[in-house]
Formats: C-alpha cells, sequence, structure tokens
C-alpha cells in the first residue's frame, strides 16, 4: 500500500519537472537578446572590438541559431544525463562552478531547517501550555520582531556587531584560504566555525513564523476531545501532550518541508550577497543578469528538483505519520 | 454505601477578568451499583460538574467551594475529597481512569484518529496495571469482545475512522471500564447515535455494570434516556438542583414547576390529533391567525405541490489505485425515491444518519444534481420541472423553495447583522427597495417573535432558540411556498425545541405553507406531519399517514425504530433486547418478503389503504406478516 503511494508519487513528479523545465527556460529566454548579444553590447560600450566571429561560433556550437523548442530539449535532455551545460560568463562547464557552492548551499540549508525546528519547537509548545502568561508574552513579542526585521538588516547588524565587539569580520562561509580547496576537516572545522551566523540571521524569520505555526495548532489540539479523553485516562499532562496533540500538530510540519526549502534557499540569496558567503545565491542572480541561459537554467532546475524531493519527503512522512492519509487514500490537509 | 457524595460544590469561571459562578451549592450521591442521572439543558452546569469529579475543569474554571468525596469501595472505610487534590497530581491521576472511568458524547473526536484503538485501551490499562504486554493485550481483546466486537484481535489494531458511530463508543466504553472503575462517568453517551444504536448502547451499559458492580453517573438532557436507566434522578437548572430523588418520584410526582413543564415540553407518541405542545415559554405571546386553508376534499383534489419520482444518486467512494481499479465502490445515497407533498401538508421524512434524506432535501433544492428522476412542482397555476431549470428560470424559481437548516449556529453569518441577514434574500431577488424592504425585515421578526429593537445585533448575541427563529423568518422572507426543514430542532433543547416546533405549526397555519420535514426523531416527526415516510438505505421503505404509521407499522425497519425511541414514561420501559445486533437499517435482519430477492423482481411499493405504502418484493403478503 504505501510502497505503492509513493511509487505513485514519483511518477507524478516527472510531469511537475517538465512543466517546471519549460517555464525555466521560457522565462530565461523571455528578455530581448541573448546573453551573446549582451555579451557583444557590453564589450562595445566598454570600447572593446567585439570578436563577433567567435561569438557566431559559439552561437552555433550552443544551438543558438536553432529554434527555442530544440534548444529546449538539448537542454534537457543534457540535464537528464547529468551535463548540466557551459557558462559562458565563466567559460567553463555549470557542474564545476555551481559543485563547492551547492554543498555549500545545502549545508546552510540543512542547518538552518535543523535550527528552525529546535528552536522553534520547544517555544511553540511552551506558549501554546502557558497561553495568555507572561513567557507567552514575551516570547510572542521577540517572535514578532524575529519575523518583522528584513534578513539582510540583521545581517549588517551582525557584521557590525561581531566587528565592534569580537574585532572579527564574519563575512563568508570559509575562510578564505580553504575556498576552493577539497574538503578536508580543517576546511570543516572552518565551516561550522562561521556557519552559525548565516544560520540564525537566515532562520530568524522562518524561526518566529514556525513558533507562532506551532502554538496555533497545538492550541487548536488542545481543545480536542481527545486530549481530555487521555487526561481521562490518568495519563500525566506531559506525557498525555506528546503522545497526542503534539502528535497531531506534527502533520503541519511535516507538510511544511516541501515549502521551507525553496523560502530558506530563495531567502539566503540576498544575505549572502551582505555577508559574502560562497554560497550559490549570489551565483545565481549573477548569471540571471547576464543571461548566462544554462547556469542559470540548470540552477534552478536543480533548485526546483531539491522542492519536489522536499514534497516527496513530506508526504511520504505524512503518510506514515497518519493512518486517515495511509488508509484512506485521500489527503486531508 | 455511596461512592460519590458531592455537597454543596460550587464552581467558578473567570472570563475576561469576570468571575462568574457557574454551580452554585450543588449538592448529590451516587450509591454503588447505582445509576444517577443528572439532568438538565445546555449550560446548566451538568458538564462541567462531571469535569470537576475528573479534576478537569478547564484553566478557566476552579472549584471555589464544597467538597466531592469518593469513597473506593476496594478500601473501605477510606475517602478522598476531589476537590481539595492537587489538579495534576498522582492521586486524582490514580483515580482517574482507574477508579473513575468516563465517556464522552462524540465518540469520533474522544478517540485519537492516529493512535489504533488497541493502543488507546493499552495505554490506559498500562498505566493503572502495570503487566506484561502480552497478558494486556489478552484482556484487552477479551474488553473488546464483551462490549460487541465480532473479531477483536482485528479491531485492536483499527483506527476510529474505521469504525462506524457505535463501535466507536463501544470502544470508548472498553477503554473507560478496562480497569473496572468503582464509577463510570457517561457525559451524553448516545446524544449523537441513531435511536437503534442509542438503545444498543444503553443496553450494553446496563448489562456491563450488572456484570461489574459499578455505579454511573449519567449526564443527559434526554427525559426517554433518563426513565429507561436511571435509579435515582438529579435536574440540575442553572447551576442549582431544583429535584432529585429516586426515578419513581421524580416521574410519577414532579413537584418543581420546571420539571414539569419540562415533562410537558417533550413530544411523544400518544399525543391526540390537534394537541399542542405546552412550551416553558411561546415564541409569540398572539395566537396565530389562522387564515382558511383548503378542505380537505379541495386539498386531495388539487395537484400535488411538489411530485418527486424515480430520484436516484450515487458516490463513489474508496480508494482509486494508480493501476486498475482500487476498492471504488458505488454508495446508493438515494435509491428510486418517489414522494407526493400536497399543498399545506407537511410530509415527514424519518432515517438514520446516512439513509439519504438530507441528499434528498439537497437535490429538491437544486444543490446536487440527481442521476436519474424528475421533480414537479406545481403551485396550481403553472407546473414547473425543477431539474430542468436553468439560467433565470432557476433564479426565480429558488424562492419557491426554502430550507431551514439543523445547526443555528454555522448557518448565520457571524459577520452580518440580523437585519442584513433577513434583508439578503429579498435584495438577492429585487424585492421592493430600501424603506419598504426594512418595514418587511420588521414584520417578519415580529412573525418569529423577536422584538425588532434586536435587527443590528450580530447572532453570537441571541441563544441558540432564538437563532433557529432567525433561520426561520430568513426562510419565510421570500414567502417561499415549500419549506425543507432539515432536523431544525435537533440541536435544540426540550424547552426550546416544543417552542420552535409550535412556531411552525403557528407559521403553517397562517400562510398556508408546505413542509418536508427532516428528522431522525420519531416523536417530533409525530407531532408535526400529516403524513411520514421512513428512509432506509436510500429508499423510501414505507410511507403512510402518521396515525397509520404510529399504529400499524408494516416494515421491520419502522417497527425497529419505533421499539427503540425511549419514553419518558415509567410504564413503557424500553425492550433493549429487541433492537437488531447491526443496526434496524442492516437489511440482513429483516424478513424475506421485504429483502430484494436476487434472482426475483426489483421491489416494490405495495398498497395497503389509506394511503399506506409499504417495499417489498411484489405480491408478498403483508398483512399476514403484520
Amino acid at each position: 500500500m504505501l510502497l505503492q503511494y509513493i511509487f505513485k508519487r514519483i511518477l507524478l513528479m516527472i510531469p511537475t519537472l517538465l512543466v517546471t523545465s519549460a517555464l525555466i527556460f521560457t522565462v530565461i529566454n523571455l528578455p530581448e537578446g541573448d546573453y551573446f548579444e549582451t555579451l557583444a553590447a557590453e564589450m562595445q560600450a566598454q570600447g572593446e572590438k567585439a570578436d563577433l566571429s567567435r561569438i557566431e561560433f559559439l552561437k552555433q556550437e550552443y544551438g543558438f541559431d536553432k529554434p527555442p523548442v530544440e534548444r529546449y530539449f538539448r537542454w534537457v535532455t543534457g540535464l537528464l544525463q547529468g551535463d548540466m551545460g557551459y557558462s559562458f560568463e565563466y567559460q567553463r562547464p555549470v557542474r564545476e562552478i555551481v559543485g563547492d557552492r551547492l554543498l555549500l548551499t545545502m549545508m546552510v540549508s540543512f542547518v538552518t531547517i535543523i535550527f528552525t525546528w529546535v528552536v522553534a519547537f520547544p517555544i511553540g509548545i511552551y506558549s501554546a501550555t502557558h497561553q495568555y502568561s507572561w513567557g507567552d508574552y514575551g516570547l510572542t513579542f521577540l517572535g514578532l520582531i524575529g519575523l518583522a526585521v528584513p534578513h539582510f538588516l540583521l545581517a549588517l547588524v551582525f557584521m557590525y556587531a561581531a566587528n565592534i565587539w569580537f574585532g572579527t569580520s564574519i563575512g563568508g562561509l570559509v575562510d578564505p584560504q580553504y575556498l576552493n580547496q577539497p574538503m578536508s576537516w580543517a576546511k570543516f572545522r572552518s565551516v561550522l566555525e562561521h556557519l552559525w551566523i548565516p544560520v540564525i540571521i537566515i532562520g530568524a524569520g522562518g524561526t518566529a513564523g514556525m513558533i507562532r505555526a506551532v502554538r496555533a495548532n497545538l492550541l487548536d489540539e488542545l481543545q480536542k476531545q481527545y486530549f481530555v479523553t487521555a487526561r481521562a485516562k490518568g495519563l500525566p499532562p506531559g506525557k498525555a501532550l506528546r503522545k497526542y496533540p503534539l502528535r497531531m500538530s506534527l502533520n503541519f510540519f511535516v507538510s511544511d518541508i516541501g515549502d521551507i526549502l525553496p523560502s530558506i534557499v530563495s531567502g539566503a540569496e540576498i544575505v549572502a550577497i551582505v555577508l559574502s558567503l560562497q554560497t550559490t545565491g549570489p551565483l545565481l542572480i549573477r548569471a540571471l543578469q547576464a543571461q548566462d541561459m544554462y547556469l542559470a537554467g540548470s540552477f534552478l532546475m536543480f533548485l526546483s528538483f531539491l522542492t519536489v524531493i522536499g514534497v516527496l519527503i513530506s508526504d511520504i512522512a505524512l503518510a506514515i505519520l497518519d493512518p486517515r492519509i495511509r488508509l484512506q487514500g485521500t489527503a486531508t490537509k | 454505601m455511596d461512592i460519590l457524595r458531592i455537597s454543596d460544590l460550587r464552581i467558578g469561571f473567570t472570563v475576561h477578568g469576570l468571575a462568574r459562578d457557574v454551580v452554585k451549592g450543588v449538592s448529590l450521591r451516587v450509591p454503588a451499583g447505582k445509576t444517577v442521572a443528572l439532568v438538565g439543558e445546555s449550560g446548566s452546569g451538568k458538564s462541567v460538574i462531571s469535569q470537576a469529579i475528573m479534576g478537569l475543569l478547564p484553566r478557566a474554571g476552579a472549584v471555589t467551594g464544597g467538597e466531592i468525596l469518593f469513597r473506593d469501595p476496594d478500601q473501605p472505610g477510606s475517602s478522598v475529597d476531589i476537590a481539595g487534590l492537587p489538579a495534576e497530581g498522582t492521586e486524582i491521576r490514580e483515580l482517574r481512569g482507574g477508579r473513575i472511568g468516563m465517556i464522552f458524547q462524540e465518540p469520533m473526536s474522544s478517540l485519537s484518529p492516529v493512535h489504533t484503538i488497541g493502543n488507546q485501551i493499552e495505554e490506559a490499562l498500562l498505566l493503572h496495571r502495570p503487566m506484561p504486554k502480552r497478558e494486556a493485550r489478552g484482556l484487552i481483546e477479551a474488553m473488546l469482545k464483551r462490549v460487541g466486537f465480532k473479531d477483536p484481535h482485528r479491531a485492536y489494531g483499527l483506527y476510529s475512522f474505521e469504525l462506524s458511530g457505535g463501535l466507536r463508543q463501544r470502544a470508548m466504553l472498553a477503554m473507560a471500564l478496562i480497569c473496572q472503575p468503582a464509577l463510570l462517568i457517561a457525559d451524553e453517551p448516545t446524544t449523537a447515535l441513531d435511536v437503534t444504536i442509542q438503545a444498543q448502547v444503553l443496553d450494553l451499559m446496563r448489562d456491563l455494570q450488572a456484570e461489574m458492580g459499578m455505579a454511573i453517573l449519567l449526564i443527559t438532557h434526554d427525559l426517554g434516556v433518563v426513565a429507561n436507566m436511571a435509579d435515582e434522578v438529579v435536574v440540575i437548572y442553572h447551576g442549582e438542583i431544583l429535584e432529585s430523588g429516586p426515578v419513581e418520584s421524580i416521574f410519577r410526582q414532579p413537584r418543581h414547576p420546571y420539571l414539569k413543564a419540562l415533562l410537558k415540553a417533550s413530544p411523544h407518541f400518544d399525543m391526540a390529533d390537534g394537541e399542542r405542545l405546552v412550551a416553558l415559554r411561546e415564541a409569540r405571546p398572539r395566537a396565530p391567525v389562522v387564515r382558511p386553508v383548503m378542505t380537505a376534499a379541495q386539498r386531495d383534489a388539487a395537484p400535488p405541490l411538489l411530485s418527486v419520482r424515480g430520484l436516484r444518486k450515487s458516490y463513489t467512494t474508496g480508494a482509486r489505485k494508480f493501476f486498475g481499479k482500487g476498492t471504488l465502490s458505488t454508495v446508493k445515497a438515494v435509491d428510486d425515491v418517489s414522494f407526493d407533498i400536497r399543498r399545506g401538508e407537511c410530509l415527514g421524512l424519518v432515517g438514520e444518519s446516512g439513509c439519504g434524506k438530507t441528499t434528498v432535501s439537497k437535490i429538491i433544492m437544486r444543490a446536487v444534481k440527481p442521476d436519474t428522476g424528475t421533480i414537479r412542482f406545481d403551485d396550481g397555476q403553472a407546473p414547473v420541472d425543477v431539474l430542468a431549470l436553468e439560467g433565470e428560470d432557476l433564479r426565480a424559481f429558488r424562492p419557491r423553495v426554502q430550507m431551514i437548516f439543523q445547526d443555528p449556529v454555522s448557518s448565520l453569518s457571524p459577520r452580518m447583522t440580523v437585519m442584513s441577514i433577513l434583508r439578503e434574500p429579498l435584495v438577492i431577488h429585487e424585492r421592493s427597495e430600501g424603506a419598504e424592504q426594512t418595514a418587511r425585515v420588521r414584520s417578519l421578526m415580529e412573525d418569529v417573535g423577536l422584538d425588532p429593537r434586536f435587527l443590528n445585533r450580530y447572532p453570537h448575541s441571541f441563544s441558540g432558540g432564538q437563532r433557529q427563529r432567525i433561520g426561520i423568518a430568513r426562510a419565510l422572507a421570500l414567502d417561499p411556498d415549500l419549506i425543507i426543514c432539515d432536523e431544525p430542532v435537533s440541536a435544540l433543547d426540550v424547552s426550546v425545541q416544543a417552542q420552535i416546533l409550535n412556531l411552525l405549526k403557528d407559521l403553517q397555519a397562517e400562510r398556508g405553507l408546505t413542509f418536508l420535514f427532516i428528522s431522525h426523531n420519531l416523536a417530533v416527526v409525530n407531532y408535526m406531519a400529516d403524513r411520514i415516510a421512513v428512509m432506509a438505505n436510500g429508499r423510501i421503505v414505507e410511507i403512510a399517514p402518521r396515525h397509520l404509521l404510529f399504529t400499524q407499522p408494516r416494515h421491520p425497519y419502522t417497527k425497529a425504530l419505533l421499539r427503540s425511541v425511549p419514553f419518558a414514561d415509567l410504564d413503557r420501559k424500553l425492550d433493549f433486547k429487541l433492537a437488531a445486533p447491526g443496526g434496524a437499517s442492516d437489511s440482513t435482519h429483516w424478513a424475506a418478503a421485504f429483502r430484494q430477492d436476487p434472482d426475483g423482481d426489483a421491489l416494490t411499493h405495495l398498497p395497503l389503504g389509506e394511503g399506506h405504502f409499504v417495499l417489498a418484493r411484489p405480491g408478498a403478503d403483508i398483512r399476514e406478516m403484520a
């Protein structure tokens, strides 16, 4: 039953990703011209003489003289074989440019999600079980501040504070000497040293939102009759809370996994520029500006893939967690 | 010996900084092995008392005085004052579930949907009587078998949403009784169940009580249930005890005017034609202005106002598998339903939940499209084919049929004043303008006995009965010919129920209204309807004039329904053992003549004379089976 469900969900991913790829391709190709025209225009503006024959050759090489539909299919088939294409801007395969940054991005995102949960869960539970107490009000206030302050501002404040008080620069994710080095124990430690600041900054808004969500969800569940039943059996309050309302409010979290990945990745980009993190964010923005078709497109595709995987994981987890979904075959959300 | 003795109990609630006493000096006792019924209407404080006994008062509430003495028969000589125990201490938790079990009104929401039945019962058992899991499982399966699960081994692993309402309540009983408590608190245990299932669950509770010797504190508003279950009765009103004593003296010589009034306000089967319920307070002071209605002869000669023929509607349920058909199954919600409603008549439609009665009403309202069938609406001028109406014609037809809903809370928008609620139909159908509409709304308010000065208020400031009157006024706003009343009083207290029923009757007499009155409560239908149609499994199994249906029911389902209604009368106790095990609508228990013959012709409505029809095999001799 469950296996069949998973299989069905995986099959459903295929059309989703196809539509996404078509959308990405269309949007990137929407502005006038392409990378080569932008390049030629930039060179001319800087007074250099554009090497028109070279541009012409590249255009042919990458099929830019072909109709868009054909280029789309070439791109998609390439992706399927693991070929993310070639970046014109960097004149290197996309995979080489992106590789290291992707790893760091995923690490930052993953740690941020964990951070969000670890902080938000206990606070949300406390707020819900102590509704309208001073603790609840205080934490709610803090949470609202977290929600209201823009990430990049928080990033600037952190950088300033760290400089003034600790005299350290917190920019970047690794010490410069490890940049473009293969992963090693020392590099990993250096990453860990730098990681906590972006994690706190990027996670702040999400954590605050999640606290509100946990509180609201749990408050709903605490009103439910089955919680009274559990206590009427004589269960201690903590145990009753964990087994029944908390378990029910987990549904919300799990279905949130799918949404949390893209929001953290996109929310992180501006912060990444401010803190000059070596994640993929700044790269993506630059690539989009320059219409670096393969870099931007392949990268966006990768993000969509992550999102779809996130949704898949959350759906499977939901089905395992909630027998109503598993046994009735219908999603209740 | 008294298991429970409550003396001078006071419970206060603090809402928005205002302290308010909800229970004001209540004293009562529950003797060992006996059933005490705590009777009262919503808001009387009866549930709060049960919460206090369990130590489960909401955070806003607190015991402000008095004591709740619990004497465990297993430890004679000692007694605990529950009111004095710390709210989450070990002592009270030992009692909860261990010595005092509790079941609730809504068996669906009382069980966790994500844990199996077995898991939830096991938790209760192991909490109070630690033992190896294997041994626990044996005990639990024995208990499940005792409360009526046919296959307890399988039932152990089922989830609550896989069970019917009756089985869920049985599972709750198993959970509450697994530790053999000395006291069972049952808070409206059968209110949400169908009447035949109610009879079974009540029967089970009596049997288990006889076996295990526990005392029951039964909290209910239903005097019929009380008369059949209780040894002693305590009547509570606004947090004060009005009357208490053995069931005999309470029912035979009620002393307090409130109780007397309550008994007179409940509809029963022995009411004479034209007898009127005595509401505690009538909706409006004035007597109905009876319009000359058509004579019976005229009425019979005229074409029926609504003529329904061969309605069918099926739904597909179950999981759709990716490959193949999966577990899809078709449920016939409405199966070949035909009936007529004559002008000025009230047709009662009776049946258990899920029998299709609401679907029929939705089809007539054009909210659901039937698979096949016709509906003809004829007001004597121009007959209309209701199901063929489209666009502007449909819009013009809509005011002719209006609806009164079950839940007076959710059927009125909380964001609209009463004025805008009542005016909305007039605006939608462009009936008159500004001042005239206001005047119309004011007269509607007076018609349902509400003060027109309340028009600027919002629904939340009205009681349930008043809200239902607003709902009635809204249905009347467009001067409909036919009003469909879908369980209009089942969410209301008995005293308010009589008021609403009388109001509906008066309005019918004044305006010559025609009603389709849908209800699961036979006594209410008996009071309102001229003719009654009984539905089971999507089909009308019997249709007859009111008195015939009650005096000479022919169909086994109708008979079972009539037998299962608990009367508020000690001389007509329920015969619990007659209730069919799978519920009365389980057609396998019906006599062969009423079941579909797999090879023979389809079932048909056999005429029994005087407009009495019963669904049976063609050619079956029903008269002999009576």
